[in-house]
């Protein structure tokens, strides 16, 4: 049978379509591998740093706890055990274990625990106030200079000159080593310390506790209003230049870089209204003005997937407008909101150029007990110690940045449910 | 329901009024540079439980001497911290608004010339540290031209034969700013006869040699010095400039360059046989001592640790001289209002 010209026409192109096909389904693929290598890189590299920065190395000593050294005031008070003699009493049992005589020898024996030792010791007693007056044995974690050693960055190897340990000091980690007093275990100082510039010491308690309160001001504020703001526009709002003018706006806020937010807050919270810098609730206040938008979008995007038959129901069996939109619309639309809603926390949470102006980029040791406290965020913390010079800072560093992506993951896993979990279809 | 609603935003408002009020910890800003020592200092106080810690905020010396002349009142920071010194023209900024200071020097930081341990130790003199680094090179004919050398011995043959590639900061930083004025500048184009001849045909200052070049042999890394650690420890041919205190903390895998016969160590630069280093500062605000809690009681906490064994040195911040300890103990008791000619 002759071929007709239209077959033969299709017949001669069909091999340039199959590898055109060909070719776009292998750049696809590409662009999703290169993406996915990029992804494992990052996780592999976070993950191999940041493992190590969940564990630090303890060196448990046994002091003796004299009420009236420790207690000087005899009321267990902050201020009294502050003024007791709590540093001298962990020396003396360094200096006992290591046998240290002479000054240089005192020198390095004392620089080998933590430098906020004697903290712990306080903390300690405090939680244990029966056992005052006896031997105990209490863990210290090491400086961070003979974590390093055990860690194997400081080598006995290199000349003296040119390691941050001297031979004694090697020496006596030698010794307490031998004598199986140190430990390697999970830092209770990554979860449980504030921030701090001594590395064995430092923890993401305040900032985490930042970042919450600094979330529960955006989202008390951005989400009433973002919400009713779409369902205003959305339902209520008469169809006129001046609504699209805001609606053009609201759509060029989502696209204004953050840190306009941070001089906003500036100028109108500090500036005009007197309030103090590095708060969360100011903190709260710029992430709300930068999240309003993202919510305010997708909630109009949730209401405008409400099928109209459903207000015409609604309005056809007699209720009032505000009766369909409150008790049929919004109700429908909640999952589409909450999942923008969240999406914008979790952008929220991540942020630090808007915070940079109202001194949240701040080192503070402080916890937060209110969103009245001066505070720090998450990400703040992790900028911070990325820039300190102490080895151990770059696992800490990295294992905070896991804390963070877990955050993150656990954020948008939420969303992903409750979008399951509520969504209709029709 | 109309009055609760009245009764709640009444609520808000004071309760926005009454924060505006009260502040009970102390609040710095000012120099990357400083931060570091500033932190520690702000954390050994707060180990005091009558006073709550500092807050230290960053942002670069600029807005240490800047922020602290804003204004007087508790939603201005009570202490800037700099790298550099106060400038006449910001001090005027100060009088302006009516901001009295006092200059405190707490010590000084070098800022180092390194490379990994593995590659060639550089040996070079300052001035001609400057001549490899800076843009424009002057020609005996006082003509100047995009700087040439393209490795290091062709400047001195005794010289690594290796490319220049040196990792620094941009032109934010304090320590780039410090190292172009020392090396650059003053080491190089205000010594050197053909430049000094040079800038006289052309009728400029010799701040035209602070531009670095940017053709590749100089490589701004960003403002974290980590990073030119890291970039560092990876190319072995390269060398970077940063703050002492990250040479002091990777002194395993780093090693510093030979300049002018000295280098970065800290005894060199406590005695001044390292010359590429600049003095840290804060400035207090007088109208704000004994107003915020703790002013007086943080200074004094810098006197404890700024010394020999304290734990500042141990954070690689090198110490004033005795005679310089004590003057500014002195100050921080007096307070003497700092004026346009002590600078």
């Amino acid at each position: 049978m002759a071929q007709t010209r239209t077959e033969k026409i299709v017949i001669d192109g069909l091999k340039a379509r199959q590898t055109k096909e060909r070719n776009f389904k292998f750049f696809g693929i590409f662009a999703v591998a290169l993406a996915i290598a990029f992804l494992a890189i990052l996780l592999i590299s976070i993950c191999s740093k940041g493992l190590p920065g969940f564990f630090q190395y303890y060196a448990t000593f046994e002091v003796e706890l004299t009420r009236e050294r420790i207690d000087p005031r005899g009321d267990m008070s902050d201020q009294s055990l502050f003024e007791g003699e709590a540093k001298k009493i962990i020396n003396e049992a360094v200096l006992e274990f290591t046998g240290a005589k002479k000054r240089n020898e005192k020198k390095a024996a004392r620089s080998l625990l933590s430098n906020g030792s004697d903290l712990r010791l306080v903390n300690f007693v405090q939680k244990n106030t029966d056992k005052v007056n006896s031997r105990q044995k209490i863990k210290f974690a090491l400086d961070d200079d003979a974590d390093s050693f055990f860690r194997g960055y400081i080598k006995k190897q290199t000349p003296e000159k040119q390691r941050r340990l001297n031979d004694i000091e090697i020496n006596y980690l030698e010794k307490m080593n031998e004598a199986g007093i140190i430990t390697y275990e999970i830092s209770d100082y990554l979860f449980f310390g504030s921030a701090s510039r001594n590395a064995e010491m430092a923890g993401i308690k305040g900032a985490f506790i930042g970042s919450m309160l600094t979330l529960a001001v955006c989202f008390l504020i951005a989400f009433p209003l973002g919400v009713a703001t779409a369902v205003y526009l959305e339902e209520f709002a008469p169809k006129n230049k001046f609504t699209e003018l805001i609606e053009i706006n609201i759509n060029n806020l989502a696209a204004v870089p953050s840190v306009v937010f941070g001089i906003l807050g500036l100028a109108i919270f500090i500036n005009l209204f007197g309030m103090p810098r590095s708060i969360p609730l100011i903190g709260g206040l710029v992430l709300a003005l930068m999240t309003l938008p993202t919510i305010i979008i997708s909630s109009r995007a949730a209401i405008k997937a409400v099928p109209p038959s459903i207000r015409d129901g609604a309005l056809a069996i007699g209720a009032s407008k505000m009766q369909a939109t409150m008790h049929h619309v919004v109700p429908l639309a909640i999952p589409g909101m909450l999942t923008g809603t969240i999406i914008g926390m979790a952008q929220a949470l991540g942020e630090t150029a808007p915070l940079l102006m109202i001194g949240m980029v701040a080192f503070i040791v402080d916890i937060p007990g209110s969103i009245t406290d001066p505070g720090t965020v998450l990400p703040v913390q992790i900028f911070m110690w990325a820039d300190f010079a102490e080895r151990m800072f770059v696992h800490k560093t990295s294992a905070a940045i896991i804390i963070l992506l877990l955050f993150l993951m656990i954020m948008n896993g939420g969303a992903v449910w409750l979008r399951r979990k509520l969504e209709r279809r029709w | 329901m109309r009055i609760s609603h009245v009764m709640t935003t009444l609520a808000i408002s004071f309760s926005i009024a009454g924060i505006a009020e009260a502040r009970e910890q102390l609040s710095l800003a000012g120099s990357s540079t400083v931060l570091p020592f500033a932190t520690i200092i702000a954390e050994e106080m707060g180990k005091n439980p009558s006073f709550k810690t500092p807050v230290v905020e960053s942002g670069g010396s600029s807005v240490g001497k800047k922020g602290v002349c804003d204004g007087i009142g508790t939603e201005y920071i009570d202490i800037g911290n700099a790298s550099s010194r106060m400038k006449t023209s910001e001090l005027e900024y100060c009088d302006k608004n009516g901001v009295d200071l006092t200059e405190i020097k707490v010590g000084y930081d070098g800022i180092a010339v390194a490379n990994s341990i593995d590659g060639q130790t550089l040996t070079i003199s300052k001035a001609d540290l400057g001549k490899a680094l800076t843009a424009e090179i002057p020609q005996e004919d006082g003509s100047w031209i995009p700087n040439p050398f393209k490795k290091w011995s062709e400047i001195n043959p005794s010289y690594p034969d290796i490319e220049i590639r040196v990792y620094g900061p941009p032109t934010t930083s304090g320590t780039r700013a410090s190292f172009v004025e020392m090396v650059n500048e003053k080491a190089y184009c205000k010594k050197d006869t053909v430049a000094k001849k040079a800038l006289k045909a052309i009728n400029a200052k010799a701040d035209k040699c602070i531009a670095m070049r940017t053709d590749g042999a100089y490589i701004e890394a960003g403002e974290q010095d980590n990073l030119i650690v890291q970039k560092l420890q990876e190319d072995t041919s390269a060398y970077g400039i940063f703050g002492f205190s990250y040479l002091d903390q990777n002194t395993d895998t780093l090693k510093s360059a030979v300049i002018d016969g000295g280098e970065a160590t800290f005894e060199a630069i406590a005695s001044g046989d390292y010359a590429i280093s600049r003095a840290l500062y804060f400035y207090v605000k007088h109208a704000h001592v004994g107003v915020v809690p703790g002013i007086a009681e943080y200074m004094e906490e810098w006197t404890k640790h700024w010394g020999e064994d304290g734990l500042l040195s141990d954070a690689g911040m090198v110490p004033m001289p005795d005679d310089e300890q004590a003057k500014y103990t002195k100050a921080i008791k007096e307070l003497p209002k700092l004026t346009a000619d002590m600078l």
